[in-house]
């Protein structure tokens, strides 16, 4: 048995078209594209999609993450309520409940 | 941030229940539902407006029936299976849960704990920094889902000091921006500058020529990333007082 009930479009298929105010150009030497930032800014401004194993909390993972990579912060969850500059967004989106 | 989230979840039904009965339930419990989180959670136990957006039955062996749910934030699953047992009569449950999207993530693009321990081994060890690029992802993918407002470089740190934004700052934005919206503050180099709520649609951001279109909430880039010309006003104008 397979059956899909369809209903409201989900966000992640919502699709979005950006509309130019102003053309500008952006000085290359400040800040940087986020995919070529030097690995410790990196580090201090990335996320992990990570798939959390069975058994440890949440709060535990993210503290070994943050062992693991010698960061300052390090948190956890769906929310960017706690999100600073420094921190660590470990994100386990496949987080099992037990 | 209320972002949508997809499931994988056992339910298991407390009686007999025959396909097309239980397909007539899940049409109902899709779209907008009513629901009142479970007695053991962390928010108030009133009923509250969350959206189905689909289901799905993957699998069925008798009483146990495995289903693909997507939701939006804030939907118990739990509550849910409960309260289609309760409409079906029999009752039924929970018996396992796993997460397979939370907003712009999704389970097929998660790493382990283990990935994570490689990769920074090699980074240690031999300085490579490609495993580590791959497992850790820049700050910028949690607002891919989010309305973006890209701002001009001479408009960045005054945002990083707690400026608002105001029109004559955006460069460009994305379409059916509405009043209120949360919004995220972007460079021109797709770096993440802080978070606001609109004061202005899109339409009125391109008609106008003053004015605050964003207010900003919380600020994640640090102050001095960009030069902050509007400091050079600022000793002017005092210096002319």
């Amino acid at each position: 048995m397979n059956s899909i009930v369809e209903g409201i479009t989900p966000p992640w298929q919502h699709e979005r078209r950006t509309v130019v105010r102003l053309e500008a150009e952006t000085d290359p030497s400040y800040g940087y594209d986020p995919y070529e930032r030097p690995v410790k800014m990196h580090l201090r401004l990335g996320v992990i999609n990570l798939d959390k194993p069975r058994g440890p909390t949440s709060h535990e993972v993210s503290s070994k993450v943050k062992d693991l990579l010698g960061v300052e912060r390090a948190g956890h969850g769906g929310t960017l309520g706690g999100l600073k500059p420094g921190d660590i967004l470990l994100f386990p989106v496949c987080y099992l409940y037990c | 941030m209320q972002t949508g989230k997809e499931y994988i979840c056992l339910m298991r039904l407390h009686g007999d229940v025959s396909d097309e009965k239980l397909l007539e339930a899940i049409k109902l419990f899709t779209g907008q539902i009513y629901q009142i989180p479970p007695v053991r959670s962390s928010v108030a136990r009133k009923p509250r407006i969350r959206t189905i957006y689909y289901a799905e039955i993957i699998e069925r062996n008798g009483r146990d029936v495995l289903m693909r749910i997507a939701c939006s934030g804030g939907t118990y699953i739990r509550k849910y299976c409960y309260d289609l047992g309760l409409y079906l009569g029999c009752g039924a449950h929970m018996q396992e849960l796993r997460r397979t999207k939370a907003g712009p993530y999704d389970e097929g693009d998660s790493v382990t704990l283990l990935d994570v321990y490689e990769a920074v081994k090699l980074y240690k060890e031999n300085g490579e920094e490609r495993a580590l690029r791959s497992v850790i992802q820049p700050v910028e993918t949690t607002v891919k889902l989010l309305p973006k407002v890209y701002v001009l470089d001479s408009a960045v740190d005054a945002i990083c000091h707690g400026a608002d934004l105001a029109v004559v700052g955006i460069s460009k934005l994305d379409e059916k921006i509405k009043r209120g919206d949360e919004v995220a503050i972007m460079t021109l180099k797709g770096e993440l500058v802080a978070f606001g709520r609109a004061q202005m649609s899109t339409e009125e951001i391109l008609e106008s020529s003053k004015g605050i279109a964003v207010d900003i909430e919380r600020v994640i880039m640090d102050r001095g990333t960009y030069p902050s010309v509007w400091k050079k006003g600022g000793k002017d104008f005092n210096g002319s007082t």
